[in-house]
């Protein structure tokens, strides 16, 4: 009987075990995780300091997911070393686990540039884990003063989940604009005013310089008091596991189509790899969380002898703010459509006559139209795209499509 | 599987379709209550120009997209059938990001919804394929592939 090893029991792990029963009932699955935790939606845990979820259906496939699928999971258990040559992964536990085949879904951890003074913090955090999600839930009373470094998605979510549980949150980032990864200088002041009508401090191309207790000196010279900081600056794949074992990293482990690594036997899937961004022809971090599902199972089905590719990657994300929603995908190339209002934005980006990126803030009904479009690389002269430019529906697309995926099971 | 299957050609563009989704899907007994004067939330669409029509809804997709990237695993299959759980669904709306036939939308609590084939509510089949004058819309068998 194959044995089977996965390392991370999130959504890339869980996605693994997956593809792995979709063709494997019989073989052995062991999954190690850091977690305490059996599998969540790690972005929920802004939900869940909103109250707008809680632990119990904050669970992904749910509790008996491992049960069901005859996983024998360890729980609260690092992967301390790989050893490819003798195919073993050596545990905290003082264990050694033999695989025939391996999958990491290792995600990845929170950065943070070293700012001075630092360690005289008493309360900091990262927002990335349930963990974290859970301590701040302790820390934060109604009169603390919240401090988050970074307005990249991550921080501001952090902002939103805390601002009814805390007096104030101001959130800082040397960027000039909120969600610079994701907006452009057109749409993120929509979103800016909006955070800022909804409670939030912003202090944008101001970051932390140094920190003393509880003040925060900025580069702009102004000072922050704070009782609570949320250090939300970026994260980082977790490539170590494989790179000290010989593997080909780069900023993410290297994976193909089938998401194997360039070791034989080795596997790998989710935030911690770095792979074919199809909107922009090039490598790159797909760290969202429909990525590491998608990769997750697609590795699953090739350890387990299949032949699924992932070969339709893109970055996108959905997200939204005190009701605003935020979409974006793919590469932001030339602007081929731009609709600016007050409250809303809609841009489309194409390239070589496909679709290559969108924003959209505001109105998204059926975006995945658009997302679709960038991933199949659909030759946009087949469609009628003026038309699906303004309203993205089917009817652009002509009837032989609508035929064959109205008509038939898709 | 049974899922609801579209013929252009006969659709008259009546919008039928949409009006008993959103009855079937009101949890009340009586249309008029249900649906006057309120905007309908139907979980199928009727697009087109004034030439074509057609209706849109849940493809109930054999390799799901909204279920892999579904943040919160509310979106799950039972039995074939993509139901979501809008007890966990957080709103955030990856679905509606990346479903390729636009047939997800959020309702009036945030929380998104979708063409469940009307096997939870009292209809027990789909509304719309019952309702459909002309036979547009179809609830039957048929082959994974076959148009
Ligand atoms: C606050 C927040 C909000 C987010 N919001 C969104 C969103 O709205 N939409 C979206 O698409 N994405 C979002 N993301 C990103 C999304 O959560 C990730 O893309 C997704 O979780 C990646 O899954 P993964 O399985 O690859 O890695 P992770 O979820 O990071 O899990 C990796 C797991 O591996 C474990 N692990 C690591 N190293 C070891 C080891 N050596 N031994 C054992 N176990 C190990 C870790 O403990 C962890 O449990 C958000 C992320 C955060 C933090
Ligand atoms: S919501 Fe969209 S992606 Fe999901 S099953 Fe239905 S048609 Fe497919
Ligand atoms: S809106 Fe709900 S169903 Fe859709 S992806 Fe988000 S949590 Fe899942």
């Amino acid at each position: 009987m194959k044995k089977y090893l996965i390392i991370g029991g999130s959504i890339a792990g869980v996605s693994c075990v997956e593809g792995i029963r979709s063709r494997d009932k019989e073989g052995e699955i062991t999954l190690v995780t850091s977690e305490p935790f059996s599998n969540y939606g790690r972005p929920l845990i802004s939900y869940y300091l909103e109250g707008k979820t809680d632990v119990k259906r904050m669970s992904w496939r749910g509790e008996d997911f491992y049960e069901r699928n005859r996983v024998d999971v360890r729980h609260a258990v690092t992967a301390e070393k790989l050893e490819p040559e003798a195919k073993r992964v050596l545990l905290s536990t003082g264990e050694a686990l033999p695989y025939d085949a391996l999958c990491l879904c290792l995600g990845s951890h929170p950065f943070s540039p070293r700012f001075e003074g630092v360690e005289t913090v008493e309360n900091r955090f990262f927002f990335t884990t349930l963990s974290d999600a859970l301590a701040l839930e302790k820390t934060v009373t109604k009169t603390s003063r919240v401090l988050v470094v970074g307005a990249g998605f991550i921080g501001l979510k952090c902002a939103e989940g805390l601002r009814d549980r805390a007096g104030s949150v101001t959130v800082c980032d040397l960027a000039e604009h909120a969600m610079s990864a994701n907006l452009d200088a057109d749409c993120a002041p929509i979103l800016e005013k909006h955070l800022e009508a909804n409670g939030l401090r912003l202090m944008l191309g101001d970051t932390v310089e140094r920190f003393e207790g509880q003040t925060a000196h900025m580069k702009s010279g102004q000072t922050v008091g704070f009782d609570v900081l949320v250090i939300a600056i970026g994260t980082r794949p977790n490539v170590s596991l494989l790179a000290e074992a010989g593997g080909g990293v780069n900023k993410g482990i290297l994976v193909g189509e089938g998401m194997e690594t360039s070791l034989p036997g080795i596997w790998a899937a989710g935030d911690c790899t770095e792979s074919m961004d199809v909107s922009a022809g090039a490598t790159g971090l797909l760290a969202v969380l429909p990525n590491a599902s998608l990769q997750g199972f697609c590795a699953g089905v090739n350890m387990a002898g299949g032949s699924e590719r992932f070969d339709k990657g893109i970055k996108m994300n959905s997200i939204g703010f005190f009701g605003l929603h935020i979409m974006s995908a793919g590469t932001y190339t030339e602007p081929v459509y731009t609709e600016l209002t007050d409250t809303g934005c809609k841009k489309l980006f194409a390239k070589d006559g496909v679709l290559t990126g969108f924003i959209l803030l505001g109105d998204t009904a059926r975006a995945g139209i658009y997302t679709s479009l960038i991933r199949e690389r659909t030759p946009l002269e087949t469609i009628d795209f003026e038309a699906v430019k303004k309203e993205p529906s089917l009817l652009p697309f002509g009837q032989d499509y609508r035929a064959k995926k109205l008509g038939g099971a898709v | 599987m049974k899922r609801v299957y579209v013929n252009e050609e006969w659709c008259l563009g009546c919008h039928l379709c949409e009006f008993n989704c959103a009855f079937a899907n009101s949890g009340e007994s009586d249309m008029v209550k249900a649906l006057k004067g309120k905007p309908i939330r139907p979980r199928i669409r009727v697009e087109g120009d004034d030439r074509i029509t057609y209706a849109v809804s849940c493809r109930h997709c054999l390799d799901p997209l909204c279920i892999r990237s579904c943040i919160s695993g509310a979106l799950h299959k039972e039995d074939g059938v993509v139901c979501i759980d809008r007890e966990k669904c957080v709103g955030c709306l990856t679905c509606v990001l990346v479903c390729p036939y636009g047939a997800v939308q959020p309702g009036p609590d945030g929380a998104a919804m979708k063409c469940e084939l009307c096997l939870k509510n009292a209809c027990g089949e789909p509304a719309c394929a019952a309702g459909c004058p002309n036979r547009a819309i179809v609830y039957e068998e048929r082959e994974e592939g076959q148009a």
